[in-house]
């Protein structure tokens, strides 16, 4: 039988393969914009758990709106990325390193 | 094992093998496409937890909209792969470190003695009339009306400042402006001029 402890457990190795992955790609942006959403995934994963195993539709809609967020920080992160990627003509994190308006 | 069991543990398997090629794969397209079987597996193990609603938003939001939008900037990018690759392995040791600490001390509070069956049992199995769409909407519009309104503003400012950021106006370009075109008048293009009639 399934226990929510599956669930949270299944929660917790992909919140570390995401934290992993952000140690690895620290260098490239996108990857590092995808690992983020791993992460924001895991979290939805222990709400959607604790939501069925609890009884209480509240957790549903909490991911409801980190979904949300999570939209809309991709899409200005990716709009940040390709404005960055015009002005620079590389997306190495080692490259900004100047502010210059 | 009940196959229930079995599923959960192939949609896990799919699940966590695509989550560790998204952080190790070599093209970031192929990085993106692996996220994609992540989220689409686990959009099948929120169909287990009875999330029915949120499976389908997963896949429609991430899968169709959010995850297009990242292959798009990636394809659109022009990336030095080897410059970005250099040292790679170089950082496995201290993340690795850092990721089984967080692991082992997460399994160690979420394992099977605080969240097992005995102190969270299965909950009871719900009537095939259960709607998870509305049992969310009947709590989303009433209880959560106004977080659902700044949700919503939150999604037009993130548009909004998309737009703005990549957004440029071009020198030297030429081309024709639709609204002077609308808002030209006739006697703006044609002068009628009065001439008295000339005689031989």
């Amino acid at each position: 039988m399934l226990s929510l402890s599956h669930y949270l457990i299944l929660g917790a190795i992909l919140f570390a393969i995401s934290v992993v992955g952000i140690f690895l790609n620290r260098k490239n942006l996108i990857v590092l914009m995808m690992a983020i959403e791993l992460m924001l995934l895991a979290v939805n994963m222990n709400f959607i758990a604790f939501s069925h195993y609890l009884g209480d539709i509240a957790g549903q809609v909490f991911v409801f709106f980190i979904l949300t967020v999570a939209a809309a920080e991709a899409a200005i992160g990716l709009a940040i990325i390709v404005i960055l990627f015009r002005n620079l003509r590389s997306i190495h994190v080692d490259d900004l390193g100047s502010l210059k308006g | 094992m009940e196959f229930k069991t079995f599923v959960f543990y192939f949609l896990s398997a799919v699940m966590l093998l695509a989550a560790l090629r998204v952080i190790t794969v070599r093209n970031p397209v192929h990085a993106a496409l692996f996220l994609v079987l992540t989220f689409f597996s686990a959009g099948g193990i929120w169909l287990l937890l009875q999330a029915e609603f949120l499976a389908v938003v997963l896949v429609l939001v991430y899968v169709g909209a959010v995850m297009v939008l990242f292959l798009f900037v990636v394809m659109m990018l022009d990336i030095n792969l080897d410059r970005l690759r250099e040292r790679f392995w170089s950082y496995l040791p201290v993340g690795a470190l850092v990721g089984v600490l967080l692991l082992v001390e997460m399994v160690m509070v979420l394992g099977g003695s605080y969240f097992g069956l005995d102190e969270m049992p299965t909950p009871a199995p719900v009537d095939a009339s259960y709607s998870n769409t509305r049992e969310l909407g009947l709590v989303l519009y009433t209880d959560y009306v106004y977080a659902f309104e700044l949700a919503a503003l939150v999604l037009l400012v993130a548009m909004v400042a998309a737009v703005t950021l990549t957004l440029r106006k071009r020198k030297g370009v030429r081309y024709l402006d639709p609204a002077a075109q609308v808002s030209v008048r006739a006697k703006d293009r044609i002068e009628v001029l009065k001439m008295p009639a000339e005689k031989e």
